[in-house]
């Protein structure tokens, strides 16, 4: 318990008659990579969004760091630290990718109310949002629109304007997705990596990266959490292997 | 320098130098129809921050400038009379100096956006550009029927007000006063578009998703834009009152409102002259044409049309191209 940074404690949320979120209980420890993992319209997303804010729970609590967040807007729970990147590229289209790391660095600065001063001039904003694309191998693409950037590169820029907020705790969703083969080998690379700056909790579809990365998985069915684990644990357990991994573990 | 710096210098030299030939060649008609197209311009250029950088379709921008034309309108009208303006609890005054309108024109203006926006920004799109409207509308209409100043038929001013060490009366004194401000005003929203804020501004209408993802809400930006946008739409209307020596209810109308984003569409959306160009065009095609026809909005109709269809970046993105990011 001392050791989870974020707690998701006994959430629940329906939409009608479906029970999108189901009682669940989730940590996320500092320094591990927790996978959320469970077959399409699990619930996945939706937790997501209840943890990232922008969607309330009907029932539990949202602690991170000790503090109940579940009331909380999602810029507040940016600024408290939680880092969340999407499962389909949200990034400002118009700019270029040095802007968008640029907003990151000024989100996480808290010097937005300057009105005079040109932003890009900025010496300690400038450092950051550099160091953020240099790590995920984006500084070539400094200059270039986002909007004309490929969908790979749009993923890593929205992990570099993740990094760009310092975030205590990552929340990605997805982040392999249609990276392709290599692509998605040197994501799964860097995010072995991100873990000893903040924990990860990962929703991830390629199985690959999840048994590569992941020091727990959950599996999440039809909203409810039905095993937690380490990898070894997770391939082991009847009701997974019943319920979800199927075919994917003995192959 | 690039080629937008060019056309802009372009545009911002073509006001004065039309206004100064015009002095020498002894035409103040022209003089004040270039006085005209700057005050279009200024208020063109404070609603293309809240349109152009933020994304948001004001319909309602005549408020401001008709708060602006009444705040003048008010003091002058009572410094005229020397009717006090209030009396309880404390005594009030008109007033014929500009700087002073001017001051409480920016409060006033900026005061009604901050309403106007805490209420509008809640919602957005379509349903933003209705309750603009219907502000707009009911300011309108509250004017017509308030007999004190004028109500339908509006209220002269007999004398324009004044500026210390100036003959405002003079057509190129005030024309070079009010080129000031718009030049100043331009230089201010030139380093505002540049700032942390424009730059989360300008974020925001793209992808609000995205600002609030890096701890940024979107609403407050807006509404820090809105309350300036209005405050130097606001300003415009009270220059544009003492242009005229006087005003009336249309100052709020909604047609205003639309000629303003025409403006804005004609020279170049969220392009820092695009106003300044759309306004002059507006008006020179106004003065061109309106000899020509009654009826001579239908062409302007159809240019717009054209530059809809054909120009999307207006003028300026005609002349200058695409806007290049100015890291």
């Amino acid at each position: 318990m001392t050791d989870a940074l974020l707690h998701v404690d006994q959430v629940s949320k329906s939409f009608g008659a479906l029970r999108a979120t189901d009682n669940v209980d989730l940590e996320l420890r500092r320094g591990e990579i927790h996978a959320l993992i469970g077959p399409n319209g699990a619930g996945k997303s939706t937790l997501i969004k209840q943890i990232a804010g922008g969607l309330r729970p009907d029932a539990g609590r949202i602690m991170f760091m000790g503090q109940d967040i579940t009331d909380l807007s999602v810029p507040r729970r940016a600024q408290a630290g939680l880092g969340r990147t999407f499962q389909i590229s949200s990034l400002a289209m118009e700019y270029t990718v040095f802007q968008n790391v640029m907003l990151g660095a000024l989100g996480q600065s808290g010097t937005v109310w300057r009105f005079f001063r040109p932003v890009m001039k900025d010496q300690a904003l400038r450092v950051r949002a550099e160091n953020a694309l240099e790590q995920v191998g984006l500084s070539d693409q400094s200059g270039a629109l986002t909007g004309e950037l490929s969908h790979g590169q749009r993923r890593l820029l929205e992990v570099a304007v993740a990094l760009t907020l310092e975030p205590r705790v990552f929340l990605m969703d997805e982040p392999m997705a249609g990276l392709g083969g290599e692509g998605s080998l040197r994501m799964t690379g860097f995010l072995d990596g991100l873990r000893e700056k903040a924990p990860i909790l990962l929703v991830e579809h390629d199985m690959d990266a999840v048994f590569a990365l992941a020091d727990r998985i959950s599996v999440l069915v039809y909203g409810k959490i039905i095993a937690t684990g380490t990898a070894d644990e997770i391939r082991a357990d009847p009701d997974v292997r019943q319920a979800y991994l199927g075919d994917e573990v003995s192959a | 320098m690039g080629r937008e710096a060019i056309v802009n210098t372009l545009i911002f030299f073509a006001l004065p130098v039309v206004s100064v030939s015009a002095w020498m060649g002894d035409e103040p008609f022209l003089i004040t129809l270039a006085t005209r197209a700057a005050i279009l311009a200024l208020a063109a250029v404070g609603l293309n921050l809240a349109l152009g950088l933020g994304g948001l379709v004001s319909l309602g921008h005549a408020v401001f400038f008709g708060i602006g034309g009444y705040t003048m309108g008010i003091l002058a009208s009572h410094a005229q009379s020397y009717a006090p303006l209030i009396e309880v609890p404390f005594l009030i005054e008109g007033t014929k100096s500009m700087p002073v309108i001017w001051l409480v024109t920016v409060i006033v203006s900026a005061f009604i956006a901050w309403i106007i926006g805490v209420l509008s920004l809640r919602t957005s799109g379509v349903y933003f550009i209705m309750i603009t409207l219907a502000f707009g509308q009911m300011f309108y209409y509250f004017a017509i029927s308030w007999p004190a100043y004028g109500g339908e038929d509006g209220l002269s001013i007999y004398v324009r007000n004044g500026f210390p060490g100036l003959n405002t009366l003079d057509p190129l004194q005030f024309f070079g006063l009010v080129f000031c401000i718009l030049a100043v005003t331009l230089w201010g929203m030139g380093r505002l578009a540049r700032s942390p804020f424009g730059l989360a501004l300008n974020a925001a209408r793209q992808n609000a998703e995205r600002v609030e993802t890096v701890g940024l809400t979107p609403f407050r930006l807006r509404l820090v834009a809105f309350v300036i946008s209005g405050a130097v739409t606001g300003l415009a209307g009270a220059l544009f009152a003492d242009l005229n020596r006087f005003i009336s209810p249309t100052m709020f109308s909604w047609q205003l409102s639309g000629e303003f984003i025409v403006f804005i569409v004609l020279g170049g959306i969220g392009r820092l002259y695009g106003p300044v160009a759309g306004a002059c065009l507006f008006v020179l095609l106004e003065h061109l044409l309106s000899g020509v026809s009654e009826f001579w909005l239908i062409y302007v109709g159809a240019i717009l049309l054209l530059v809809v269809l054909f120009a999307r970046g207006g003028l300026i993105g005609a002349l200058a191209g695409r806007e290049v990011a100015h890291d």
